[in-house]
């Protein structure tokens, strides 16, 4: 499904992705951890096609094409979506007007006919209680005023409305309780599927013990140093990162 | 440049008044007067040096001093009618009143008078003498002098005392004519003690030739009125639009100001808004959508020269290719305007490093009991933004309109007219989206 190849990527000139490859299967979850700074945010960056990162090497293709060659708008439409580290607010845009631009925007990408108020409000509202979310939140602008806990769930409602082929979720467990953790968890083991992937960026084990990945790797300097399975967040979680550099370095 | 006018005047004085009214010509010499003193304003008046009008001043205009009629019907060549807006409907021709056709205006309530500034001078001259140029003849500004001297019609609207009106009153004004055009245009609006009244007006240009438009409008609200007006522009680029708006609040009254300009060429607006008495409440607000080489200065006054009144200011821009935008916010606080409440904001996105904005809060506050603030920023359309909209799915183009439909909203928001209110949204979304923003169904803007 997802194929890099050597990926090299750079910002304001300076390179943060050192080379690197990694392979996604549908019906697979992928766990990237690493620690801050090493470039996992800029994975997902480069993968959705932020234009403030440059790719200097390498290539990326979802499901057989080359997806450095689509726009932001189209790689979302062939099924990519990121729950951003940082969701952005944007006053004066509508949550509704939003979500109702997006779904029709992908309707459109696959010749298919806006969808009809009462369906565009149905499905708003069935996505709202996968996620319980409150209902006052999509009355507002996108993001506007939402707390950090109150943006990371509508990351997932975003998902749960658009259901991707392949998602990426970056430290959508950080600053989250308990409880706002096991309903992001809950809603993205709902959705999973064996057609589609997950790729969960996390710092710590505490959302794999809600969320079994498939695989777990460890990205630093900009290049994966170290892949293993679920086992290896649990070393991770114990032992840290130290152990991991020096072995990169030695 | 002033001199063919003032030559002009020279030779033809007495066949000016002679087609206008006593009333008006009362004040018109000493309004020439100050003219041949003042000249046109040049960039090296404070007030005006953000925008040079020379070369809008220096083409070779005609005149139609003789006010003989125009050939055009627009009743029949004009469907700008602002669907479901309801109105009472009239038109200025250049500018001259033109006479209404039909009776969709029959109903307006007893005691309102809405007629050409003209015949009002005529058939009520205690009335009009009592406004008119009241408020500008105190201006010390050539294009106000000019328009004294040389303005000899215009819209004249009454609503007397504890009249509202049940449905906002729209003025048309329509440039036209077959050879490169000047109109100077008189406009006196009084709205009574406790009246409610909103008037709605739309600029706009016939032909293809250049026009100047030398237009202003008094306005005064009494106590406890109510006032909106709102004025839309939206001309062709061969257009110089020059609007000088003064208001003169009494306490308790409640107006709103609302500078639309969603097309034109050169465009001049001085707003002036004095509240001259307690409690009054005011709302100046403005937009510009510009492109290519269209140029907007909005040169705005708030005085406060009472206590406890409140005022908010909002201006807004969106600037594309190489457009010019200028705001100029002037906030005036009379020592004794005790506990007055302003606030000042101008926000401009430009879309091009070719655009230019500038933007200059001018405040002077002599009261200390106050409350004032003014913010004034210019950018682009937030990055970030954008990339997460994209990242859903919405292609560039259409995160970029949804951006700025949302930074113009909350200036629409000031629109107390729910059609208008929808009809505004929709229109500035087209023109936002680069189709024409010309009103439904309306054959002759460009
Ligand atoms: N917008 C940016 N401008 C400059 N440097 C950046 C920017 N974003 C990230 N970086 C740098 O790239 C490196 C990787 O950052 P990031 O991908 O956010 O790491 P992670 O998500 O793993 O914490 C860091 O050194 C960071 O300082
Ligand atoms: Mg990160």
């Amino acid at each position: 499904m997802l194929v890099i190849k050597d990926l090299h990527a750079n910002i304001d000139g300076k390179e943060i992705l050192k080379g690197l490859s990694l392979t996604v299967k549908p019906g697979e979850i992928h766990a990237i951890m690493g620690p801050n700074g090493s470039g996992k945010s800029t994975l997902s960056s480069v993968i959705t096609g932020n234009p403030s990162f440059e790719v200097t090497h390498g290539s990326i293709d979802f499901n057989e094409k080359d997806l450095l060659e689509l726009a932001p708008e189209e790689r979302a439409n062939e099924g990519i979506f990121l729950s951003f580290q940082y969701p952005v607010e944007i006053p004066g845009v509508s949550m509704v007007n939003f979500m109702r631009a997006a779904i029709n925007e992908q309707r459109k990408y696959r010749n298919e006919p806006a969808v009809s108020a009462t369906d565009f409000l149905r499905l708003m509202r069935e996505k709202k209680e996968l996620v319980e979310m409150d209902s006052k939140l999509t009355n507002r602008a996108v993001n506007e005023g939402f707390s950090g806990g109150e943006k990371k769930k509508n990351e997932i409602f975003q998902m749960a409305m658009l259901e991707p082929k392949l998602a990426i979720l970056d430290e959508t467990d950080s600053g989250l309780d308990i409880d706002a953790l096991r309903i992001v968890a809950n809603g993205v083991n709902k959705l999973k599927s064996p057609d589609n992937a997950t790729i969960l960026i996390t710092h710590y084990q505490r959302l794999l013990d809600y969320i079994t990945p498939d695989f777990v790797h460890v990205l630093y300097d900009g290049k994966i140093v170290k892949s293993g399975g679920k086992e290896l967040a649990l070393e991770l979680e114990s032992r840290g990162y130290d152990w991991i550099k020096q072995e990169v370095e030695a | 440049m002033e001199q063919q006018y003032i030559d002009l005047y020279k030779a033809h004085h007495a066949l000016i008044k002679e087609h206008s009214a006593a009333v008006m010509n009362e004040s018109r010499d000493e309004a020439f007067a100050l003219f041949s003193t003042l000249g046109f304003p040049t960039t090296k008046l404070e007030n005006y040096m953000y925008t040079d009008l020379r070369p809008s001043l220096e083409a070779d205009y005609g005149l139609n001093v003789r006010r003989l009629d125009f050939p055009v019907d627009p009743y029949q060549a004009f469907q700008c009618d602002v669907p479901g807006i309801d109105s009472y409907l009239y038109f200025v021709v250049n500018d001259g009143f033109y006479p209404e056709i039909d009776d969709r205006n029959k109903d307006l309530p007893k005691g309102v008078i809405i007629c050409g500034l003209k015949e009002a001078s005529e058939k009520y001259p205690e009335l009009v003498q009592k406004y008119y140029g009241k408020l500008s003849r105190e201006k010390k500004d050539g294009l106000v002098a000019f328009n004294g001297a040389f303005a000899q019609d215009g819209f004249f609207m009454y609503v007397p005392k504890n009249v509202e009106l049940p449905r906002p009153v729209q003025l048309i004004n329509i440039m036209r004519s077959d050879v490169d055009f000047l109109a100077n245009a008189h406009n006196l609006i009084i709205i009574e003690e406790n009246a409610k009244a909103q008037l709605l007006v739309c600029d706009h240009t016939q032909d293809d030739v250049r026009f100047l438009a030398n237009r202003v409008t008094e306005v005064f609200v009494g106590e406890y009125a109510t006032y909106d007006h709102y004025k839309l522009e939206n001309t062709h680029n061969r257009m110089t639009n020059l609007a000088t708006l003064l208001i003169d609040q009494k306490a308790s009254s409640n107006v709103i100001a609302n500078v639309i300009t969603l097309h034109n060429g050169v465009s001049r607006n001085s707003i002036e808004v004095a509240l001259n008495g307690k409690h009054c409440e005011t709302e100046v607000c403005g937009m510009v959508i510009a492109d290519k080489n269209q140029t907007v200065d909005n040169f705005t006054s708030v005085l406060h020269n009472m206590p406890e009144c409140h005022s908010d200011e909002l201006f807004k821009y969106v600037l594309d290719d190489v457009s010019k935008g200028a705001f100029t916010g002037r906030l005036f606080v009379e020592k004794d305007a005790q506990k007055t409440r302003a606030y000042q904001t101008n926000r401009n996105i430009l879309l091009n490093r070719t655009a230019k904005m500038r933007t200059k809060p001018q405040l002077e506050i002599f009261a200390d009991d106050v409350k004032c603030s003014h913010g004034a920023t210019i950018g682009q359309l937030d990055d970030n933004a954008l990339f997460y909209m994209r990242s859903r799915g919405i292609p560039y183009a259409e995160a970029r309109l949804l951006l700025m439909n949302a930074f113009m909203a909350d200036v629409l928001d000031y629109i107390r007219i729910d059609a208008l209110r929808d009809r505004m949204k929709m229109l500035v979304e087209k023109r936002l989206r680069g189709e024409l923003s010309k009103c439904e169904g309306c054959v002759i803007c460009q």
